[in-house]
């Protein structure tokens, strides 16, 4: 950074330097080098396939590099549906990403359950972890995963900081609102099963 | 197979394999549907039968389901248990039927017979709940361990009881 | 986490399991590809057992199969199997047609033959692909996706999706072949053996790639049988069942064509029989598409199970009666309370349904016989005795796609 202790009150740059704010450099770093972890499950991994392969080239935005590990990566592109027995491994595998980190959530199963609104599978994945932009589609073209890639880089550089204050702002930590809804659902078959009372009323205590 | 029905209207039709099995366990019931032979056998010699029909011929297990008849009009038990077994030597089929009831529905497993029996069986166990006596490992294949209901019997609603929303949110903050 | 435990005990029993280490293996796992779980016990780097787990994308298909009516219920099938949807739709509405008795018109039966055999190509590509990525070979997966994107731009101009089509209806399909569709499936024939030879020469002599398959995972034939194997894994170990031959369904009895065999049941062999398979159903499509009959597409307005077209609907009073009908939900297709089973040949193996009718326009219950179940169920049969790095070879060679495995 040329800041310079110079008496005269035009600075005197020397050339191939750039003055910037030191959140817009990192903010800058960070979007063009994306790695992202695919956590695959379902139909929607073969898109994420093809938008890596040949035709489509993820390449291209800096954003090919697919790590497995999640300690090494820093989007997490969740494709497919999430039932109940795979949320556990989906919070865990989130928490295991070191910050600062960002997720898409891919395809209409993953944001909000899609045409599977069943007893296994989760209503979108956005009331357990939280997410920074949704894809919609079923399953969503690789064209729409470019853009939303394209669109999570813009985010990136409009309001990232480089300590990372913007994931403390209030509207992040909102819960959703259909979050409200879901002790509603158990109270009602609460009232017949006394089992499930027991087991609300300790699942409560937990979300408190 | 002596003669087929293309209406699709039900013939009993004589059959060596239904033959046998009247000869091994009573007159068995047994109908045609779209050039399908189809029996039905007392659950008490479920095992039996079955062992006498993979004798026959019949060596690939196709599938064991079950279907919950709480709803369905006519039905005189609870849940029918359905086997379809093929031949690799040949092209024949056959659909074997029995029923099983409340509170305890129970059938003997076929797992010594086939074992491509084990895991379809153990699904029928998870989503219906139908106990099989003689299987080496009974657990509930696709549902989580803590589950407790039997999601594809007709009490049980599509959207589930909640289970799906009992999780704990991570926010921001947590991570 | 491998764990070692570290207790002695007296017997000599006991004592070597002490060497044993148990590693968790998925359900998010690169090799895995789809949500799979093996707890794997090692003995160093040798797997003595292994332990698979599924359900991990258990979605209740054959729940929401009850609350949905015949042509909607395509949808979700499309989900089933998801890297061959074709192939899924056509066995869905070939069951459903069996238990009501629709009998197709031969331009549809040609279409549907079409259709599934490039569901087929696409599925085989892909599976072998992954086999590729899995043993190192990157490149080769490249070849063999960038010709999956040539069959989706086909379903793309036919049916406007390119992935997930919902292409078939009861007694029909949803958009008649067009000569520009035509023009991009003859096209395709052409192409396509070259890119095959291509990837043949890539891989099917490559020394790391045949040392990495051949003699892993051996199936024998009696085992293929007992334990339920179909498909090309049931045909690599020596099984001649193939469902295009032994029941000629929609128009497979009209065609010349070979079904691919090997004896050694072992990964290389999977290999092969796809790749054999893919020259095949080229050939199936090509006899197809030359002798493509003409006529309707769909069944007459007297089976009243499609939508007639706009044109009958507003010239002629049968059209607009059936049209009125079949919307009416308490008025569609006649339905008998009755069960049938029947399947198709599909990629994977013997994909059928088993549909309860109870008078309604949506199946009482519609069971999947999905054929990677079976497939899963013996992968620790496969594995034992093999190395920790055999692992992928053999699951990327079974094939599991976990939508179909855990419904």
């Amino acid at each position: 950074m040329a800041v310079t202790q110079s008496e005269s009150p035009i600075l005197e740059l020397p050339e191939n330097v750039v003055v910037s704010r030191l959140d817009e450099l990192a903010s800058w770093c960070r979007k063009n080098s994306l790695w992202p972890m695919p956590f695959a499950t379902a139909c929607c991994g073969i898109e994420l396939m093809a938008t890596g392969a040949a035709k489509h080239d993820l390449s291209r935005f800096g954003a090919e590099v697919f790590r497995f590990s999640p300690r090494q990566c820093d989007l997490m592109i969740v494709a497919g549906r999430v039932v109940m027995k795979m949320l556990p491994v989906l919070q865990r595998i989130w928490q295991q990403m070191h910050e600062p980190k960002w997720c898409i959530s891919m395809g209409a199963c993953a944001s909000t359950g899609g045409v599977f609104d069943t007893y296994a599978v989760v209503q979108g994945i956005d009331r357990f972890i939280p997410v920074d932009m949704y894809v919609p589609g079923c399953p969503p073209r690789p064209e729409q995963l470019i853009q939303a890639i394209i669109d999570l880089q813009d985010k990136i550089q409009k309001e990232g900081t480089i300590a990372g204050r913007e994931f403390n702002t209030r509207q992040r930590q909102e819960k959703k609102r259909a979050l409200v809804e879901c002790p509603e659902t158990l109270t009602l078959d609460a009232a017949r099963n006394p089992n499930l009372q027991r087991e609300l009323s300790k699942s409560a205590n937990n979300l408190n | 197979m002596t003669k087929t029905s293309d209406t699709g209207t039900k013939t009993v039709i004589e059959n060596a394999h239904v033959r046998a099995l009247n000869a091994f366990c009573g007159p068995v019931e047994s109908s045609i549907y779209r050039k399908q032979q189809r029996v039905i056998v007392p659950t008490e010699k479920s095992f039996d039968a079955l062992s006498l029909l993979k004798d026959r011929g019949f060596d690939l297990f196709i599938d064991v389901t079950c279907v919950d008849y709480l709803e369905y009009r006519k039905a005189k038990h609870r849940y029918g248990l359905v086997y379809l077994l093929a031949s690799t030597m040949n092209t024949e089929r056959l659909t074997v039927r029995l029923f099983v009831d409340d509170p305890k529905p129970t059938v003997a497993s076929v797992v010594p017979l086939w074992e491509a029996a084990n895991w379809l069986e153990r699904e029928v166990w998870d989503l219906f709940g139908v106990d099989f006596t003689g299987h080496p490992d009974l657990r509930r294949l696709v549902m989580p361990e803590e589950f407790t209901a039997h999601p594809l019997r007709k009490d049980y609603p599509l959207q589930g009881r909640g289970e799906r929303h009992n999780f704990p949110v991570i926010t921001r903050d947590h991570s | 986490m491998p764990t070692a435990q570290p207790e002695i005990e007296s017997s000599s029993e006991a004592r070597s399991e002490d060497y044993l280490w148990t590693l968790n293996f998925g359900p998010q796992h690169p090799a895995t590809h789809t949500t799979l779980r093996l707890v794997l016990k090692l003995e160093g780097e040798r797997v003595v057992d292994a332990v698979p787990e599924m359900g991990y994308l258990h979605s209740g298909f054959e729940k929401i199969a009850e609350h949905l009516t015949f042509n909607q219920y395509v949808t979700v099938t499309d989900r089933m199997n998801y890297i061959s949807p074709m192939a899924n739709n056509v066995a869905w509405h070939h069951s459903v047609e069996t238990l009501l008795g629709v009998n197709l018109t031969p331009r549809c039966t040609y279409i549907r033959t079409i259709v599934a055999e490039l569901a087929r190509i696409s599925d085989h590509l892909l599976s072998n692909g992954a086999v590729g990525l899995d043993t190192g070979a990157f490149t080769y997966f490249l070849y063999a996706f960038y010709q999956r994107e040539v069959i989706y731009d086909i379903f793309e101009t036919l049916c406007g999706a390119r992935f997930t089509n919902s292409y078939t209806r009861v007694g029909g399909v949803s958009h008649d072949f067009t000569p520009l569709v035509i023009e991009k499936i003859r096209a395709f024939v052409k192409t396509f053996p070259k890119t095959l030879n291509d990837m043949q020469r890539l891989l099917n002599r490559n020394r790391i790639f045949v040392d990495r398959t051949q003699g892993v995972g051996i199936l024998t034939k009696e085992e293929a049988i007992n334990r339920g194997a179909t498909g090309p894994v049931a045909r690599a170990s020596g099984v001649t069942r193939d469902l295009r031959r032994d029941d000629p369904y929609l128009a497979y009895g009209d065609f010349d064509f070979q079904i691919s065999c090997a004896s050694a049941g072992d990964c290389y062999s999977r290999y092969l029989i796809r790749m054999q398979e893919m020259r095949e159903s080229l050939k199936i499509v090509e006899q197809a598409i030359e002798h493509l009959p003409s006529g309707p597409v769909n069944v007459g307005n007297n089976e009243r199970t499609t939508l007639p077209t706009k044109n009958q609907v507003y010239s002629t009073i049968e059209g607009t009666i059936s049209h009125f009908e079949l919307s009416m939900s308490n008025r569609g297709f006649e339905v008998p309370c009755e069960e049938s089973y029947a399947a198709i040949e599909a990629p994977n193996g013997e994909l059928g349904f088993y549909i309860v009718g109870d008078g309604e326009d949506q199946a009482y219950r519609a069971r999947c016989r999905p054929p990677s179940v079976l497939n899963f169920a013996m992968f620790p049969h496969l594995i034992r005795g093999h190395t920790l790095s055999d692992v992928v070879a053999v699951l990327g060679s079974l094939n599991i796609i976990a939508a179909e495995l855990d419904r």
